[in-house]
């Protein structure tokens, strides 16, 4: 018994100290140049699988090596994982030394201090800040501070749609304000067939579409201090008026509230939904059988006129960003490989290969990002586009309102009324649990 | 044979270590250093990987835990979490606050939780019950059934729950094909996994996971009864029930005891169900608390506050386990004496 009690002692004592010490969490080391010759980047998933990644970015990755004789290991994260993988990354210090990130997270991350900050010296070493289009910038970190990553890719929402069901309903041109949407909408929803597309389900996208209305209704989801404004009218009227294509318009098929995994894409592509608000959608509408010619693209509508600056804002700035992990052991060679991938000819070829817009300006310019759709993406990033909000908590903000928008379209599909009042307690309760 | 035994060398050396300990230098007693360290040190040597791992995988996150759960642990110290400061009883408070919506929601996942456990372990082990009694007789193609029975255990548990999505999703899954297209016992297609039904959903499935695990602990523990009983039970006119009821359910006791404590451990723990089923955020209906101290903890980043909601969580579970431990064992010696 005398032993066990000693064991006892020794075992506890032992694991506070370790709790206390050892495990402290992280490091907050500044880098450095202890392994100049080899990186290990994180890759988020872009293209239709991991391997499809692997095999696109692995020639580009040796050309690197070639350059400047530092190998870089690669590893593609799909997009599930990105962010828990760049969580315990971050807690345990033990990050690879380049990765990308959503470009929506950015400020939560830039508050972990666990990233580059890109200053004036380092956008230098990258061939500096100007090389790059404003808003892709913008999204990349908290306003006033040094970007916490360098944009990569870029992306913008665009209205997808299907010319034949167009045609079969008597529809000439795409809708450009909502109105016509909605009236373009019920023409065609009858008979099975659906106006509007939308991923119920998926917490993201409905952060997407509800902060453009939101903007469109003056309204930010956060104020001037950083405190979230969830029940603001215009917020409660941006995501009334998203709910309502399904609760009240009934241009949204009921089931997509439980969608998640872009099935509002396959419908799209088998002639059942007639539009979408989506990203890049070129690849995908490919790949699931649609030439380029059974589909268009228009700019996201707007409440009226044309889309523009202010209430006229009709998309967020989408995109990837390329971030360098502080403590790296080749803080150097890392940003010697965002060089690279930021260059107007890495730019050219990854954009052109992901579907995706270069956030740099001379890569954008190439006859490539011409095509009709990628000119609407193009033209809204420069034109039409507003970043998510810059704050620290943005990625409690995607869940909480997400989550609630996500109830709301339950309710909608199961035919209970989406009131004024169930959207502002939704919203109410998706605030109060915002802490900090 | 006791002839043999009681000449056996081995029998002799411990008998007279054991009776001569104390006196020395007797021939044939095991040499005193030896002795000294099989008392004294082996057992703690042997137990020490146990002891390294257990702390590894079990006592230090613990603590490490308990640790957090007093600390402001947000973003803005991941990335040094030792850096984060105390914050004393407050994530505790928020936690239990139920005027507050983080407390009102963690009541109600805790709520949530608790009736999806007693139908999911009640439907489990009366399946597995009945199951195990059934097969219990000979007859033609039993090890097959008994194979097909433990296919649920024996699959992938992410590959399992994802076929069981696909098949309750609303517009191209299974579930309404049949109840709606073929059978026509539904007026419209039903939502399973948002809504109302989410939590009849995440019941079928956890049942359809767990109700193997009883099938194979009681099948093994029917094993175990003597056929006597039920032959002598039949010869004096007992039926089939009153033979399970006074035979095969008290004999099975022990077993059960075993059983029902780990179902219950299991499922009010059970994430993976959950999380494949619904994402990261369930309906409400089926916001079962595991899920809900994940939201809190990594994707709202509020690592302080999940924890103290984990350090809840596990107090609840070793008081119901101690509760439940000290009402059967002493049920049992009653039953023993």
């Amino acid at each position: 018994m005398r032993h066990l009690r000693a064991a006892s002692a020794v075992t506890l004592a032992l694991s506070i100290a370790v709790a206390a010490t050892g495990c402290g969490g992280g490091t907050t080391s500044g880098g450095s140049n202890e392994s100049p010759k080899t990186l290990t980047y994180w890759a988020s998933n872009q293209g239709p699988s991991i391997e499809a990644d692997k095999k696109i970015l692995t020639p580009e990755l040796k050309k690197f090596e070639k350059e400047t004789g530092i190998e870089v290991k690669l590893e593609v994260v799909p997009w599930a994982d990105l962010l828990n993988r760049i969580l315990a990354a971050t807690t345990s210090g033990q990050g690879p030394d380049v990765l990308n990130i959503g470009n929506t997270w950015s400020a939560s991350l830039q508050a972990t201090g666990a990233l580059l900050p890109w200053d004036d010296k380092n956008f230098e070493a990258i061939g500096g800040r100007d090389r790059f289009v404003d808003s892709a910038v913008a999204s990349a970190g908290k306003e006033g501070e040094p970007p916490a990553a360098v944009p990569l890719y870029s992306l913008a929402y665009a209205l997808y749609y299907n010319k034949k069901m167009f045609a079969e309903a008597g529809v000439e041109k795409p809708p450009a304000t909502w109105d016509e949407l909605v009236a373009t909408g019920k023409r065609i929803s009858k008979d099975g067939k659906w106006g509007l597309g939308a991923e119920g389900g998926n917490l993201s996208n409905n952060i997407h579409q509800t902060f453009v209305l939101g903007q469109q209704h003056g309204a930010d989801f956060f104020g001037e201090d950083g405190r979230a404004t969830f029940t603001s009218d215009g917020a409660v009227a941006a995501v009334k008026q998203y709910v309502d294509f399904m609760a009240k318009d009934k241009i949204i098929a009921p089931g997509n509230a439980e969608y998640a995994q872009n099935q509002s894409l396959t419908d799209f592509a088998k002639g059942r939904t007639a539009m979408v608000l989506w990203q890049a959608a070129a690849s995908t509408f490919a790949a699931q059988g649609m030439k380029p010619e059974d589909w268009g693209a228009a700019p996201v509508p707007v409440p009226s006129g044309a889309p523009g600056t202010g209430k006229q804002v009709n998309s967020m700035v989408a995109g990837i960003n390329m971030a360098v992990f502080k403590n790296s052991k080749n803080i150097d060679g890392a940003k010697k490989f965002v060089k690279f991938m930021t260059s107007d000819a890495e730019q050219k070829l990854l954009n052109k290969t992901y579907g995706s817009i270069p956030p740099v300006k001379a890569a954008q310019a190439d006859a490539a990002f011409g095509a009709p759709d990628l000119k609407v993406l193009r033209d809204t990033l420069a034109t039409s586009a507003a970043p998510l909000p810059q704050v620290p908590n943005e990625s409690q903000f995607e869940t909480a309102v997400g989550t609630a928008v996500k109830e709301l379209w339950a309710d909608a599909a199961a035919g209970r009324p989406v009131t004024e009042e169930s959207v502002k307690a939704r919203l109410e309760k998706a605030q109060q649990t915002m802490q900090q | 044979m006791t002839a043999t035994v009681t000449t056996d060398p081995k029998v002799d050396k411990s008998t007279s270590r054991g009776t001569s300990r104390g006196t020395g230098g007797a021939r044939g007693r095991l040499p005193r250093v030896p002795d000294r360290i099989r008392r004294g040190g082996l057992p703690y040597l042997l137990l020490l990987p146990a002891v390294l791992l257990e702390l590894l995988i079990h006592i230090i996150p613990m603590v490490i835990g308990i640790v957090m759960s007093f600390r402001q642990l947000t973003q803005f110290f991941i990335n040094n979490w030792g850096a984060a400061p105390w914050s004393g009883l407050d994530n505790y408070r928020i936690a239990v606050d139920i005027d507050a919506p983080i407390g009102e929601a963690l009541l109600h996942s805790f709520f949530v939780t608790c009736v999806f456990t007693f139908f999911s372990v009640g439907l489990a082990w009366l399946l597995g019950t009945a199951a195990a009694i059934l097969l219990q007789e000979s007859f033609r193609g039993r090890g097959v059934l008994r194979t097909i029975f433990l296919v649920p255990y024996a699959l992938p548990v992410y590959a399992a729950v994802i076929t069981w999505a696909f098949m309750f999703q609303r517009d191209n899954g299974m579930i309404n094909h049949v109840l709606h297209d073929q059978l026509g016992i539904t007026d419209e297609p039903s939502f399973w996994l948002i809504g109302e039904n989410s939590l009849y959903t995440l019941i079928i499935v956890s049942v359809w996971k767990g109700w193997p695990f009883a099938f194979l602990m009681l099948m093994a523990g029917l094993q175990n009864i003597p056929r006597e009983l039920y032959e002598a039970a039949s010869i004096d006119g007992a039926g089939i029930w009153q033979q399970i009821r006074r035979i095969t359910l008290p004999s099975l006791r022990p077993v059960n005891q075993v059983l029902v404590l780990v179902l219950f451990l299991w499922t009010f723990n059970d994430f993976n169900t959950p999380f494949v089923l619904f994402g990261k955020s369930a309906p409400e209906n089926a916001d079962l608390i595991s899920i809900h101290i994940y939201q809190s903890s990594f994707v709202t980043w509020n690592f302080g506050t999940g924890s103290a909601m984990s350090v809840l969580l596990l107090l609840f579970l070793l008081i119901v386990t101690a509760v439940y431990l000290f009402f059967t064992s002493r049920g049992r010696k009653g039953s023993d004496v």
